[in-house]
């Protein structure tokens, strides 16, 4: 069985089918790159993986275990952790504030927590703005603060939505910069993102879905390639481009 | 250790208050306040830090004063055990509503705290084989003196706030904070998140219900309408939690003094100043008016709200601390 793994899954919002059979795996220590179009449920598949939305037909395991059906928590205590797309800032607690709430789950005492949420802030860059009040940060700083605070929970596997869209070009460079250092620390990833950039330089292998089905898998090289994927999703402007 | 000089000292001075004070007045006074510390403190927990709002603290405040009433009145004993029975009893009352309520968010969820407290009134009127109804429960208090219940009531004070200082400090206050900027960002992040609702609401029972067995130790006298009243205990917890500064440790302390104070100036008419007024004048206005502001504690509660909002959207506390900082 594969280090992570998705069996059919299936999220209906009335009559909508946002995610219509999904079965993709991940192996241990891989950064898996999920794209698609917009509306294509994406975020859909992340908010399944981490029981936000309780799923309506298929399973998913993780680390051998089956974590479709659990709590939230419970899922974020097996190792996975996430951020969101529409960022959620604990806004009115300082950025060391917002990591240590977090840190406290792998920690024992506070002093450890607060240890470990230094260290984790100092990790991600963040250690310049640790005194600021969260709900003041400029967008670029409150998506880097979501993956800071999603891995001073010592994830094993984390999923990144969208965390470099918005970004100026100096700070989509860091942005990718800090992904590969998580990778190099051990830290499985499914990272979905719409810049092309991102997703070809840091995925070890891609995943490609449309109207909540998977379209292709395979290197970046094979799924941008794909026909299907051309067509769905990259459409004229990669043709032009290419 | 610099951060705790201010409090001490201003400890100090209540503890010589009684005894540089004498007039039992004042001193009645100052225990309402110290009655309120706890009560906002407790309400600060759950709607001010963990950001659940509550209308229906009269719940737990009714459900402590009648432990202690009924305590002396039913079993014989001392209604002095209602300060250790009170609070238990009160999250006996909390547990099964916050486990089942928790899953109503924001207003819904206030909403039935409103209704807790409905129903935590009726049946205390109704069940009068058990709470005698509307008749009440008197009890023959123990001291005459007021300052044994100020000293206790100032006990029961200094824990409340230094509870809420350890509580809020520790992984239990940085849970209950999360919760109220962003229970889904919460949840995320490994916080069981209605499992420190629960913690935090049925610490703030705890409080309110201590409150109400002191209440009933030192009045000597309750019935369905004072202790489970929506107005005097529900809405002034609120006014005493917001006027101070939400989610502050000291905002219910200041809130107690601020509160008490105007509700005192209301009930007496400003101290018997308009009766005075009316007797020298002798006009049939003056009547109507003191009639009117007596009564009218309500609409300057409202008021005071809005003014708080208005202009210290922060409170007391926390709109003091802002312009200290930014010096
Ligand atoms: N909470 C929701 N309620 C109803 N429809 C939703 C909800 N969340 C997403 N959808 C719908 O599901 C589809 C997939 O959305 P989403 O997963 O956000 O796409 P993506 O992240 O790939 O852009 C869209 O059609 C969207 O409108
Ligand atoms: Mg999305």
């Amino acid at each position: 069985m594969a280090y992570f793994e998705t069996l059919g899954l299936v999220k209906l919002f009335g009559g909508l089918a946002a995610v219509n059979g999904v079965s993709f795996d991940v192996n241990e220590g891989e950064i898996c790159g999920l794209i698609g179009p917009n509306g294509s449920g994406k975020t859909t598949i992340f908010n399944l993986i981490n029981g936000y939305f309780p799923l309506d037909k298929g399973e998913i395991y993780f680390n051998g275990n089956k974590i479709s059906g659990l709590k939230t928590h419970k899922i974020c205590r097996e190792g996975i952790g996430r951020t969101f797309q529409i960022v959620k800032p604990l806004k009115r607690m300082t950025v060391l504030d917002n990591v240590l709430a977090s840190a406290f789950l792998r920690s024992h005492t506070k002093s450890e927590a607060v240890e470990l949420a230094e260290k984790t802030v100092s990790f991600c860059g963040m250690t310049s703005l640790k005194d600021k009040v969260a709900g003041s940060l400029p967008i670029a700083s409150r998506k880097r603060l979501e993956i800071t605070r999603a891995m001073a929970t010592k994830p094993k596997l984390l999923l990144l939505d969208e965390t470099a869209a918005g970004l100026n070009p100096v700070e989509l460079e860091e942005a990718i910069a800090l992904i590969k250092k998580i990778r190099d620390s051990g830290v499985t990833i499914i990272i979905v993102e719409h810049i092309m950039k991102v997703i070809m330089t840091v995925s070890d292998r891609v995943v490609a879905i449309n109207h909540g089905m998977v379209l292709a898998e395979g290197t970046p090289e094979e799924v941008a390639s794909h026909a299907g994927v051309i067509a769905a999703y990259l459409g004229e402007d990669y043709c032009a481009a290419g | 250790m610099k951060n705790h000089l201010g409090p001490l000292a201003f400890l100090l001075v209540l503890i010589a208050f009684p005894l540089a004070v004498r007039d039992p007045y004042y001193q009645h006074l100052m225990i309402l306040v110290l009655m309120w510390v706890a009560i906002g403190s407790g309400w600060n927990l759950i709607a001010g830090f963990t950001g659940q709002v509550s209308f229906g603290d009269a719940a737990f405040f009714g459900t402590g004063a009648y432990t202690a009433g009924l305590l002396a009145h039913k079993l014989g004993m001392s209604a002095w055990w209602g300060l250790g029975l009170g609070g238990i009893f009160a999250v006996i009352i909390a547990f099964p509503f916050g486990w089942i309520c928790f899953r109503l968010r924001g207003a819904y969820f206030a909403l039935a705290t409103l209704a807790l407290n409905e129903v935590m009134r009726h049946t205390a009127t109704i069940w009068e084989s058990l709470t005698e109804g509307m008749v009440g429960i008197l009890i023959m208090q123990t001291f005459v003196s007021k300052i044994p219940y100020y000293y206790i009531a100032l006990a029961i004070a200094v824990v409340s706030l230094i509870s809420v200082q350890v509580v809020m400090s520790s992984r239990w206050g940085y849970y209950f904070v999360s919760i109220r900027e962003d229970q889904d960002a919460a949840e995320s992040i490994g916080i069981d998140t209605h499992y420190y609702k629960m913690v935090s609401l049925c610490l703030a029972a705890y409080l309110t219900g201590l409150a109400g067995s002191l209440y009933m130790n030192y009045m000597g006298f309750i019935d369905p309408t004072i202790v489970f009243s929506l107005h005097d205990i529900s809405i002034m917890a609120i006014l005493v939690g917001i006027v101070g500064g939400v989610g502050t440790v000291y905002g219910p302390a200041v809130g107690a003094f601020i509160m008490v104070a105007v509700s005192e100036v209301f009930r007496t008419g400003g101290f018997g100043l308009l009766e005075k007024l009316t007797a020298a004048t002798g006009s049939p206005v003056m009547v109507l008016v003191t009639k009117y502001i007596k009564e009218a504690h309500v609409l300057t509660f409202g008021l005071l709200v809005i003014f708080v909002i208005l202009f210290l959207p922060n409170g007391v506390v926390g709109g003091w601390r802002k312009s200290r900082r930014s010096h």
